[in-house]
């Protein structure tokens, strides 16, 4: 990758081939990462997951992994369509930085690092260090995700997305929430309601405070309904094609109460 | 031997059996050839600039950097169209290529052939086009008071329908307005084709296309070549739905060829598919329905308005569906209604499966629900109270003369069971599917009906005539039809025809082509069974005839001797009995040239005539979840009672309905083109979303058989009409779940969500 001229990185190619069909991209070179499988597998050690860069959605819903990482299987279910999950991976999904990547509220709010390797060594990226806009990361032209670390659950993980149909779509708003029991933590972060993920830092902080943490119950049942408003509060959506910021922060606030009412039960 | 042959082989292949598609195996391995795999030596690929802006001036193009790119070997403008400078199906009013004005974003500026597509694609960028960018008019409703955008006015056409006493008065009254996006055909397979020329002077042109002599009739004025000189041949079509009437890559592929004498192929990417070809109407519409207070229908007002976009394309009779179709298929004694349609900077709007009805479908079965309320019955009650039966007078005063089994549909799709409640559907089977978004405690479910109807074949005078030969010979029966097979199985239907009548194995269907016979008429307006294959039919009965005279010639006997019976000459006595297919040594050939009934125009002030040949019904009911704070919709279950005369083929049939189901599923919770000024926003599958497998429901079908007398075997065409009634059924039935109003398609899931605070903003 330090030659020159330095080849265009191919994962899974479900982003990159649609540039290169349309010639938003006129790649000299191009490195196939699909025979790498180093990148491909995961592996666990202690509590914490490292999920090779080559790791496509369709592995992601292998029953292991998802007992260790639920939320993460469910945002690779709504990927695309089976040919998509089939070919794509969790390194591109990283790489390309959209918004609207599936998996990245899940990693935003699992405070997952990223493993990034060139000629010159390796170095570990906290993920909202590596993305920094809308499909803008600080990747050198010659690094190279090679893996994801991100904790084993320790608690209930939920994963919504909006669509405007019912598979295979872009998400208009997306809720990633983790819950680490052992540490009495919670992350939330937002898909598709700003130039990159968003992490609701007071809304979980609100809700840690609020949780009877010994019973995993919420003793208040109106705090449901105010960590939905203060991730609706902390979103920062457009208007465009395929929605309204208006309907966009409405949708934040109903998938927040709902992901933390399916964490946490009513009651003390 | 023979008698257990007769047997076993009728039911196997001929109508009424669901034989498999010809075509099927290859499509589902990926083997079948579509135009887009059209391939020859030494061919070169065109590619076509488009304007950026939706009205602009051009003040000078300069193809020089193009010309200076290796491997690029033309660049043409509107100065190099060599022939007519305009075109369309009813009148030409759009330029081949715009010479000083564009007209909407995606017309076509100037064309290029080079030897690789990137190459083509870089040539066409590196054109330098200068604009003086107008005033788009894109809003329909300020078209009539806004300047001329093209010589012919902004005024299309206005249809006006005036019936019994325009002044009577009803003492219910329920009154509405609707409006309906635009929605595209979403074909798989993009526009494209290959020209080949002759060396003579002349061009083949290798195409995708509904009807291959009215696209000819089109292409070699424009090209300035004589008729001969021109041949249209059908390449692999995937799918059409009324997106491949007009032209698209046509006469420019063929000028390219032609002017570098080496086949050209073009192949439109998806994005500009979407500005390729017409799309349905965008409507307003405005109805007022005058009821007793029974619930019996005393008149209907309407006003409906589409957007034609920037040329007529069909718009005109498109109008004219949306009048003469605005009550829908119910007995209305008085009416007052007028459908305009307008020319704006929008794309061009044109054919599409339900052709001007599904608009109208949408609004007057909206104005039956409101009028069931308003009266105090159910929606089946109220309809059926009003439904057309054979012998009741549409409002152009024609009387229904054909089977009309509007009731018979209603209530077939009424009976079906209903399907589980939400509460035993797993996660994925609720609204918002895949993503997990629903919360149980928030689903409603709802249940929505609807009706509806649409003529068959052209209307209002046009003779779209048919021509089919069937030639017997050796014991295989090969039959010539210009007929555009689309996807909807023509071909199968058209073997099953010829096996029927000549009981013969081997059917061969020559390639369509206007080289080898005339016009088939367009596939379209459900019309090339009912038309087509009632000439294939008399071609083969002519065919079968003239096997007759043979075995009478050959056995010494009278022709009156013998009897055709299930395709064998056989005499009364059954000493002779001769297959059709062994019964003459010499080939026989007939070819039939096939006109439906004559009909009329409409009167210009009152809309009076015999406009149609025949109409087809059918009815749905919808049932739908509804997530009441995410505005997230899952259709649970369709049933569909359709009027299909006979099926001819049931599986064909089936699919025909399901895709149509989809088409109008599709309109009422996802499909749109959504427009900015006159661009167009989303041209992708990947932001135009159309219905998946998790979106469709099953689809309960009922079949209603009354043969119609004269149709092929009975047969009408199936292909539109569940595409109506399915919209404004599934938007019922969200309206039963959320008690909103919903006066607009498709319905979004904030027309749902935010319905409160769209009302109060």
């Amino acid at each position: 990758m330090a030659a020159d001229p330095r080849p265009q990185v191919l994962a899974g190619g479900t982003d990159f081939m649609v540039e290169v069909n349309y010639d938003h991209r006129r790649p000299t070179a191009v490195m196939s990462l699909r025979r790498v499988d180093e990148l491909r597998g995961w592996r666990r050690h202690g509590d914490r997951l490292t999920v090779g860069a080559g790791l496509r959605y369709v592995d992601m819903l292998e029953s292991e992994f998802e007992v260790s990482a639920p939320a993460l299987a469910q945002a690779a279910r709504t990927v695309g369509s089976p040919q998509i999950r089939n070919t794509g991976t969790i390194g591109g999904n990283v790489a390309t930085a959209s918004p609207a990547g599936d998996t990245l509220p899940v990693l935003y709010a699992l405070d997952a690092e990223v493993t990034v390797s060139s000629t010159r060594g390796d170095r570990v990226v906290p993920i909202q260090e590596l993305i920094v806009g809308p499909k803008r990361t600080t990747l050198a032209p010659d690094e190279l995700i090679v893996s994801i670390s991100i904790p084993v659950s320790k608690g209930p993980q939920e994963f919504l997305k909006i669509g405007v149909r019912n598979a295979m779509v872009i998400a208009v708003a997306s809720v990633a929430l983790v819950v680490d029991g052992d540490n009495r933590h919670i992350g939330c972060a937002l898909g598709s309601v700003g130039p990159t993920i968003i992490r609701c830092s007071e809304a979980e902080a609100m809700a840690e405070a609020e949780i009877d943490w010994d019973r995993l119950h919420l003793p208040d049942p109106r705090v449901y309904e105010t960590f939905g408003a203060m991730c609706a509060a902390a979103s920062s959506p457009i208007d465009d094609h395929r929605s309204t910021s208006r309907y966009r922060r409405h949708g934040v606030y109903v998938l927040a109460t709902r992901a933390l009412m399916r964490a946490f039960e009513p009651g003390a | 031997m023979a008698d257990g042959v007769r047997v076993v082989d009728r039911p196997r292949t001929g109508i009424g059996v669901s034989t498999r598609r010809p075509d099927g195996g290859p499509k589902v391995r990926g083997e079948f050839a579509y135009s887009s795999d059209l391939h020859a030596d030494r061919m070169l690929w065109g590619r076509t600039l488009r304007s950026p802006h939706a009205h602009a001036r051009i003040l000078s193009i300069d193809i020089g950097p193009a010309l200076t790119i290796p491997g690029v070997s033309a660049v043409l403008t509107a100065d190099d169209v060599p022939g007519r400078p305009t075109y369309g199906l009813t009148v030409p009013d759009q330029p081949v290529l715009a010479r000083d004005i564009v007209r909407y974003e995606g017309e076509p500026v100037a064309i290029v052939a080079a030897d690789h597509p990137d190459t083509a694609r870089r040539a066409i960028a590196s054109i330098v086009v200068e604009y003086e960018v107008l005033e788009a008019i894109t809003d329909p409703q300020r078209a009539l008071q806004s300047p001329a955008i093209h010589p012919d006015g902004n005024l299309i056409r206005t249809v006006p329908i005036r019936r019994g006493d325009v002044d009577a008065v009803g003492s219910v009254v329920v009154e509405g307005t609707y409006e309906m996006g635009i929605q595209d055909q979403a074909f798989l397979g993009p526009e494209s084709g290959m020209a080949v020329p002759d060396g003579a002077g002349g061009v083949d042109l290798y195409v995708a296309t509904q009807g291959l002599h009215q696209d000819h009739a089109q292409v070699a004025p424009c090209l300035g070549l004589a008729p001969e000189q021109v041949r249209l041949h059908l390449a692999g079509t995937g799918g059409a739905f009324g997106a491949r009437e007009d032209l698209s890559m046509h006469v420019h592929a063929c000028m390219l060829a032609l002017h570098v004498n080496r086949p050209v192929k073009m192949s439109y990417l998806r994005d500009e598919s979407f500005v390729g070809h017409v799309r349905r109407h965008p409507a307003h519409m405005w109805f007022r329905h005058h009821a007793t207070p029974e619930g019996r229908l005393v008149k209907v007002e309407a006003q409906i308005l589409l957007d034609g976009g920037a040329y007529a394309s069909t718009s005109a009779y498109t109008a004219a569906n949306s009048a003469r179709f605005a009550c829908g298929p119910y007995r209305v004694p008085n009416a007052v209604i007028d459908a305009t349609c307008v020319r704006t900077n929008n794309a061009p709007s044109g054919a599409m499966r339900g052709f001007g009805v599904v608009q109208v479908c949408y609004a007057h079965e909206s104005q039956m629900d409101k009028l069931a309320a308003a009266v105090g019955l159910d929606p089946v009650e109220i309809r059926l109270r009003n439904v057309l039966a054979r012998g009741d007078e549409l409002v152009t005063g024609q009387t229904v003369d054909v089977p009309a089994p509007v009731r018979e549909c209603l209530e077939a799709a009424a009976s079906v069971p209903m399907p589980p409640p939400a509460s035993d559907v797993d996660d994925y089977g609720l609204p918002g599917g895949a993503g997990r978004t629903a919360d149980r405690a928030r689903i409603r479910r709802g249940v929505g009906y609807a009706v509806g109807f649409k003529n068959l074949a052209y209307a209002e005078g046009y003779d779209d005539d048919t021509r089919a030969r069937c030639r017997l010979d050796g014991g295989v029966a090969t039959i010539t039809c210009a007929a555009a097979e689309l996807g909807q199985g023509f071909v199968t239907v058209a073997e099953q025809i010829t096996r029927t009548v000549l009981g013969v194995d081997q059917v061969v269907l020559a390639p369509a082509s206007t080289a080898t016979i005339g016009s088939a008429g367009s596939s379209a307006s459900s019309r090339q069974t009912y038309m087509s294959g009632a000439a294939i039919a008399m071609a083969c009965r002519q065919v079968a005839e003239g096997a007759r005279r043979a075995v009478a010639h050959r056995h010494a006997v009278a022709v009156e001797a013998l009897e055709i019976d299930e395709g064998r000459i056989v005499s009364r006595d059954l000493s002779i009995d001769i297959p059709i297919g062994r019964a003459s040594e010499e080939p026989l050939e007939a070819e039939v040239n096939h006109h439906h009934r004559e009909t009329f125009p409409m009167d210009p002030v009152t809309g009076q005539g015999d406009t149609d040949v025949s109409w087809v019904f059918a009815a749905n009911r919808a049932v739908v979840d509804v997530d009441l704070d995410l505005g997230l919709v899952r259709v649970v279950q369709m049933a569909t009672g359709q009027d299909v005369g006979k099926a001819l083929n049931p599986l064909s049939v089936v699919g025909q309905i399901e895709g149509a189901v989809s088409q109008g599923l599709g309109l009422a919770v996802m499909e749109e083109v959504v427009t900015t000024d006159g661009i167009v926003r989303n041209p992708s599958f990947t932001d135009y979303l159309i219905p998946t497998t998790a979106d469709m429901p099953p689809v309960e079908i009922t079949l209603i058989e009354e043969p119609e007398d004269g149709a092929p075997f009975g047969a009408k065409g199936v292909g539109e009409t569940a595409c109506l009634s399915s919209t404004p059924a599934v938007v019922a039935a969200i309206r039963a779940a959320t008690g909103l109003e919903l006066s607009r398609v498709p319905v979004r899931p904030e027309d749902i969500a935010l319905a409160d605070v769209r009302r109060e903003g």
